[in-house]
């Protein structure tokens, strides 16, 4: 399983399959252990980071991540930064990067850019985000913290709470779920931020039991794992249709005394409104050690791209 | 002159007949097939004429090129009851019906606005992957987006 990973684009979490990620996941365990020490195995490489969007824990681990298996980093903040703000085309800038660094990261909010990367680049490109698609990486944190947690991903009743129209990282865990057997993934959101087409289709296509709600409260007793996202703002195509849905949906502590006691809420992070701050602080949280994990896991995802092992 | 319409055009020798277009679509056809007519092809475009089948359907006739069924395949998307005569010597030699391929690279234009494909200045071909036959559904390979029935067609790309 471990040759699946070696050198490839990562681009959707639906290019892996279970045992690939349990591969995963035990390579994260064990940089854990070293997580506090720099290690030497990707000594001379360069991973290139090319962010054209903005990001804080995405950016941040994964040149963590990097730095702390030796490896270089190089990057590029936002397109005012580069030359793409000169004019020149995305697939020159990829080329070049690619000509300097063994590895790319990338996020833009162009749906399909990592692909496109892909498709340009000889080193191994990996989707950090790409507009409302994919979010292969933070989907693989999501699962990891979900089996740390709970010692499975398999057999747990799932929450999907908000913008799900837009939100990447609720696609790319819908879709990493979908190559687990979840006992029943409810996904709750407002009408006009329903979950797409394609997403339903593949939950359909590989026999996800779903099922659609408007309101957590009536779903709330059952769930294992409440994964909550913020409205997508920046992907809205009409301000006002915002305006209309803003605030439409919070987690409150009432709300969460209605479910199990262990139930364990996951965020990709950054929270706008849509959790009570209160519950911050309770043993519902488990947005923040979700974030924490964002390291170890990027550092076995790029260890097991490099064919290195720690 | 002959009473019967579909004598109009004179047979040909070699090439590619593309027969039962519904009626008024030969234009669009040959847009997605990207003919345009500078390539110096004799061409005969036959519209409007009499067919049991249809009522109305209309012809394209090309003189001189034997199109391959993959180039051909797309026309489904538009015409999905064309059928089409490979001609030889006067005489037809293979006759098959139009059947929509499993990806379609070029023809289409993504309507997702943030899809790769539309952004200025990069030069990438759209491409669909055909995820379901009846309804037509296909879906972008770049963004994900999925399109179906009437949509499909409105999304064909001016080519010529």
């Amino acid at each position: 399983m471990k040759e699946l990973f070696y050198q490839r684009d990562v681009i959707s979490i639906l290019d892996f399959n279970r045992e690939s990620l349990e591969v995963l996941f035990e390579y994260a365990d064990r940089m854990l252990k070293h997580i506090d020490t720099k290690l030497s195995l990707l000594n001379g490489k360069v991973v290139s980071l090319a962010f054209f969007e903005p990001s804080t824990r995405t950016r941040l681990s994964f040149e963590v991540a990097a730095k702390k298996l030796g490896a270089d980093v190089i990057s590029i903040v936002g397109e005012e930064a580069s030359s793409v703000s000169k004019g020149e085309s995305l697939a020159d800038t990829i080329r070049m990067l690619d000509s300097y660094s063994n590895a790319i990261v990338i996020r833009h909010r162009y749906e399909g850019v990592a692909k496109y990367a892909a498709e340009i680049a000889e080193h191994s490109v990996i989707n950090a985000g790409d507009g409302k698609q994919h979010h292969p990486t933070q989907t693989m944190i999501d699962l990891y913290t979900v089996k740390k947690l709970f010692n499975d991903i398999d057999g747990l009743v799932y929450g999907v709470l908000g913008d799900l129209r837009y939100g990447r990282a609720t696609t790319s865990f819908l879709y990493g779920l979908s190559l687990f057997k979840p006992k029943k993934v409810y996904l709750i959101s407002p009408e006009s931020l329903r979950v797409r087409e394609e997403v339903l289709h593949v939950l359909k296509e590989r026999n996800i039991v779903f099922e659609e709600r408007r309101n957590l409260e009536d779903v709330i007793e059952e769930l294992d794992v409440l994964y909550v996202i913020r409205i997508q703002k920046e992907r809205f195509p009409d301000p006002l249709e915002y305006e209309k849905v803003k605030g439409s949906y919070k987690v409150t502590l009432e709300t969460l005394k209605k479910g199990k006691k262990n139930l364990k809420i996951l965020h990709p992070l950054p929270k706008v409104d849509e959790i009570d701050e209160r519950i911050d602080y309770t043993s519902y949280a488990a947005y923040f050690i979700q974030a924490k994990y964002g390291v170890p896991v990027r550092m076995a995802l790029l260890a097991l791209i490099f064919g290195v092992e720690p | 002159m002959s009473e019967e319409p579909t004598l109009v055009v004179s047979k040909i020798r070699n090439g590619t007949v593309i027969d039962h277009i519904p009626a008024g679509k030969a234009m669009d056809i040959l847009n997605v097939l990207g003919i345009n007519g500078r390539e110096g092809l004799r061409i005969a475009i036959l519209m409007n004429v009499e067919s049991k089948k249809l009522g109305r359907k209309d012809i394209i006739k090309i003189e001189g090129k034997r199109l391959s069924p993959e180039d051909l395949n797309v026309i489904a998307l538009l015409a999905p009851s064309a059928t089409i005569n490979i001609i030889e010597d006067f005489a037809v030699v293979e006759k098959h019906k139009v059947l929509l391929p499993n990806i379609i690279v070029g023809v289409l234009k993504c309507p997702n606005p943030t899809c790769i494909t539309n952004k200025r200045g990069e030069f990438v071909k759209t491409r669909f992957r055909l995820i379901s036959r009846d309804p037509v559904k296909l879906q972008c390979e770049y963004c994900g987006n999925v399109v179906s029935g009437d949509e499909v067609t409105k999304l064909i790309a001016k080519r010529r």
